[in-house]
This record gives structure tokens, C-alpha cells and sequence, in this order.
């Protein structure tokens, strides 16, 4: 596995402009991140998480400093990156089947339509991929039959059959349980090594990750921290990064609890592990 | 009577394909408001001495460029755009009165009245629906991928929201030529029913799509036949014939429910 940077960050600062005003979300981000590594981008709600993957999309640009994926700027459609957002917008009626779905991340952005021919192999191939992330029988079910779990398999399959370099997956774990959580991390995980794909995956809450994660890019308060877990993830670093105290506390499991000012945002992450 | 097959035929076509998207992108209403604004363009063309179809045209494609311009978000917002429709068949209803002998007029393009079409409107029909045709042949896929998941779309570089307004023109025209057929009031039986009959039945885009088309032409074509023998209007009939499938098809479950894990 290949070890480059492939991912350069360099005082890289963030928002939205309208006019002459412009709203910072974060500042001065300095971070590069290595080919295979599996990056857990973390921090409370507002803090600049979703933004940073609609920089690496190329949807936004930086306000100042620069941000290198491959040694070129982001920009659109850029076919080495795989996308999971956060929300999906279809009918929750649509009984379009699962394999059509997987077969626009292959496809879907090209002009025209498909020839019978192609349809065929698109369909074929997709069904491969779905049956790499363990979703190959519900390839002909229709979505929205789908639990939240089996759907979050299927978009990972639409964003895998690009054959990406990088994987972007914005908050996949929100809806599932625990039990699903661990399986749909360990997918990404193995998935991500057998391909050397480097993962950048929002999350609330850190536990699922912690046997996975490489690095942390944790963002609050304006402030980016990034560097391996157990640097970035202690009392120390995350008072620092809020301005305010925080603690980080271990339970026997060596499972994270933040607790601080921004207590609202962990309580999801307390609440979820101990209930 | 032959007119009336041939725009009968290409209007099925175009709503069945157009509709189809319009109920991906749950934009129904929106497609609905679009037509009443067209009302409105038909009757102040009539009242200023121009064809009341170029009125329609006109008005449908710049609310449809206003209404993409807002994106899909807002086209969902039911309680701002029947506001601003009931306004603007309001101003139609202001149009008809200061026109007086309006009523038939104002009553075709209400209803629809695609016995009395000309070949001339046949004509227009084609070209119009050609037009709307290699439009949407062209534009299919990142159509399809921007109203099935707008937001992966984005993220594959594809061009959203041009897609949406471009879509909302599209929509504009095959609202106009559907008009003649079953008129401004009944325009969901064609543009939204067979589309909705198609999206609970089929498992393939281009299933649906083909499903769209074929009821949307037979109810038309059924709809014309009855007619032949029975002094009641078309529009009645195609309504009638597109909301019975829609019952029968509601009534009976294809899939099993939503698993529950």
C-alpha cells in the first residue's frame, strides 16, 4: 500500500461570502493526509465538517490558504472521489430496484442514455459491487423496501463503482444502531484496504471508529485539530480547541466520552454508547 | 377527428415522459401551478388580439424558469405557489370578463378541446414535442441521477439547479400542448396520473417511463373513441380512464413493506 500525500492542506480557511461580508467556519487548517488512511472528521453540529467534504468536492472554494487533492485544486465531478451524503432525496414510494441506483454512480452524469448493450454491462457490474459490500441480494428490491442499513450498503455501492481513489461518506452510521454501525464500519474499512482507498468519514460519534481511524480531523470552535487519535481525542487538545474545559473520559472499553461546553453535542454520543 | 389523434398521440408522449420526472422530483404542484399561469397568458393574448397558444407559451416558460429558478426545495412549498397561482387565475378570470363573447374560448382552454384542433395546432403540437423530445433524450441520465439523488449528483460535478430550470422549461412546453387536450384544470390526468400509475409498477427508469407513455396514450386514444359515440367531453373521459387505473393499481401492493432492522 502506497503511502504518499495525497491530500494537502495549507492555512487553509473556509466559509461562505455574500458580497462584502464573509462567515468563517473554520481558519487556518493545516493537514496532509497520506494514501489508505482512514480519517475520522469529527465535531459538533455547525462546525464545519459537511463543508470540509464540499471543499474536497470542489462545490466550494477556499477563502484563503490552499487545498491540493492529487497535486491539482478540487473541482467537480472529479472522478477519483466517491460521495455518500448525508441525506437522500428520493420518494419514500420509489420502487425503482436497488441495482439502478448503484448504476448512476457509473453513468449517471453522462449526457444521453444508455444502449441496451451498455445497460446490460452497467447492470452486471453493479451487481458486483453490491455483491463486494455484502448487498448483492437486494440488488432487485426496490428502495424503498430498504432498511436504513441496507440502503447505506447501497450508496456505498453507488460510490464504490467509480472505482474511487478517495471515499466521502457524510454522517453514515446517523441512522443505524449499534449492532449495524460496527458492521457498516468494518465494510468500509476492509473495503477501503482491499482497494487502498482513503476514507474521510463525518461522524457524531467516535467509538464505532476508534479501531479503525488512522487520523482525526476534529472540528470546532472555528479550529481545526488534526493528528492521530490519541493525540487529537484528550482533554487537552479538545480545551484547547473549544477555548473552554473539556473532558475526554475512557471507560473500561477504552470507549470516548466527551463531556465540556459543547456538552449538547456529545450527549448523542454519551447517551447512544450507554443505553 | 384525425387531428385530434395525431395531438392526441404526441401530447400522451410528451406529458407521459415529462410526467414522469415530474413525479420523481415531486414538482407536481409545481407542473399544476404552471398550467393555471398559462391560463392566464392564453386569456391576456386573446385580449390583446394575439394567439392565445403564444400567450400560453410565454407565460408557462417564464413561470417555469421562475419556478426552477427556485430550486426543488421550494417547489414542494404548496402554500406559496397556490398563492401565487390563485392570483393568477384570478387575473385570468379579470382577462375573460373584459372580453366579452370569451366564453368558449375561455372554456377550451380551461377544459381542453382537442375536437376542434386544426392542423396548423397539430403542426405546432410536433414541433413543439420534437423539440421536448430531443431536449429530454439528451439531457436523460444526469436528469434522472439529479431527481433520483440531487445531492450525489452535485457531488459527481453535475450542474443541478441549470438541470432544474432547464427541466422547468421543458415542463412548460409540454404543459402548453397538453392544455389543448384536457385543458388547464384537468392537466394533472395527463401530466401527473400515468406518471404516478408508472412509478408504483415500475423497477427500471426505463420501464417507468414506458409505462408513463402507454397510459397516457390509451387513455387518450379511449378517451377520443368514447367520445366518437358519446356527446360528453374528451377530457372527461381521459380523467376518468387515468384515475381508475390509479385506484386499481393503489388498491393492490407490489411489494412486500419496508423491512423493519
Amino acid at each position: 500500500m502506497g503511502n504518499s500525500a495525497i491530500i494537502i492542506a495549507k492555512n487553509l480557511s473556509v466559509g461562505y461570502s455574500s458580497g462584502r461580508s464573509s462567515k468563517i467556519v473554520f481558519s487556518n487548517a493545516k493537514f496532509s493526509i497520506n494514501r489508505g488512511e482512514f480519517v475520522g472528521v469529527l465535531g459538533p453540529n455547525g462546525a464545519g465538517k459537511t463543508t470540509l467534504i464540499k471543499l474536497l468536492l470542489g462545490l466550494i472554494k477556499p477563502l484563503r490558504g490552499e487545498i491540493n487533492i492529487f497535486n491539482e485544486c478540487p473541482k467537480c465531478g472529479n472522478s477519483k472521489i466517491g460521495y455518500v451524503p448525508q441525506h437522500h432525496s428520493f420518494d419514500s414510494e420509489l420502487m425503482i430496484e436497488a441495482v439502478e441506483i448503484v448504476r448512476l454512480g457509473l453513468s449517471g452524469h453522462k449526457l444521453g442514455f444508455s444502449w441496451p448493450k451498455n445497460s446490460r454491462a452497467e447492470r452486471a457490474e453493479a451487481l458486483d459491487v453490491l455483491n463486494i459490500v455484502g448487498a448483492g441480494e437486494l440488488a432487485h428490491r426496490p428502495l424503498s423496501t430498504l432498511s436504513g442499513g441496507e440502503l447505506q450498503r447501497i450508496f456505498l455501492a453507488q460510490a464504490l463503482i467509480g472505482k474511487p481513489d478517495i471515499l466521502l461518506l457524510d454522517e453514515p452510521l446517523a441512522s443505524l444502531d449499534m449492532r449495524r454501525e460496527r458492521e457498516f464500519v468494518k465494510l468500509i474499512k476492509d473495503t477501503a484496504v482491499a482497494h487502498n482507498i482513503t476514507v474521510f468519514l463525518i461522524a457524531h460519534n467516535v467509538n464505532p471508529l476508534l479501531s479503525v481511524l488512522s487520523r482525526v480531523i476534529y472540528v470546532a470552535n472555528g479550529r481545526v485539530a488534526v493528528g492521530d487519535p490519541g493525540d487529537v481525542l484528550n482533554s487537552e487538545s479538545l480545551t484547547k480547541l473549544y477555548s473552554s474545559p473539556v473532558e475526554v473520559l475512557h471507560d473500561s472499553h477504552g470507549r470516548i466520552v466527551v463531556v465540556g461546553a459543547e456538552e449538547g453535542a456529545h450527549h448523542e454520543a454519551h447517551h447512544k454508547e450507554y443505553e | 377527428m384525425l387531428h385530434a389523434f395525431q395531438a392526441g398521440t404526441i401530447v400522451a408522449i410528451i406529458a407521459g415522459l415529462v410526467g414522469y420526472f415530474i413525479v420523481l422530483r415531486r414538482s407536481s404542484f409545481a407542473a399544476h401551478a404552471l398550467a393555471h399561469v398559462g391560463f392566464t397568458g392564453a386569456a391576456g393574448a386573446v385580449l390583446v388580439g394575439v394567439s392565445p397558444i403564444l400567450g400560453l407559451l410565454s407565460f408557462t416558460m417564464g413561470g417555469g424558469f421562475l419556478i426552477g429558478i427556485l430550486g426543488r426545495k421550494a417547489q414542494s412549498r404548496d402554500v406559496q405557489i397556490g398563492t401565487v397561482l390563485a392570483f393568477m387565475l384570478g387575473l385570468g378570470v379579470l382577462f375573460i370578463s373584459l372580453y366579452a363573447g370569451y366564453a368558449t374560448e375561455a372554456y377550451s382552454i380551461l377544459f381542453g378541446d382537442i375536437l376542434g384542433i386544426s392542423s396548423r395546432d397539430v403542426l405546432i403540437t410536433l414541433v413543439a414535442g420534437l423539440v421536448v423530445l430531443i431536449a429530454l433524450t439528451a439531457i436523460y441520465r444526469p436528469l434522472l441521477f439529479s431527481s433520483l439523488d440531487e445531492d450525489v449528483a452535485e457531488g459527481k460535478g453535475l450542474p443541478v439547479f441549470r438541470i432544474g430550470i432547464l427541466f422547468m422549461l421543458l415542463v412548460a412546453v409540454a404543459t402548453s400542448i397538453a392544455v389543448q387536450v384536457v385543458g388547464v384544470l384537468l392537466i394533472f390526468a395527463l401530466m401527473v396520473t400515468p406518471a404516478a400509475i408508472a412509478e408504483r409498477l415500475a423497477v427500471r427508469p426505463a420501464q417507468g417511463l414506458a409505462i408513463s407513455v402507454l397510459v397516457a396514450l390509451l387513455a387518450t386514444w379511449i378517451g377520443l373513441f368514447i367520445s366518437f359515440y358519446l356527446p360528453y367531453p374528451v377530457s372527461f373521459f381521459i380523467t376518468a380512464i387515468v384515475f381508475l387505473v390509479y385506484i386499481a393499481v393503489r388498491l393492490k401492493p407490489f411489494y412486500p413493506k419496508k423491512a423493519l432492522s
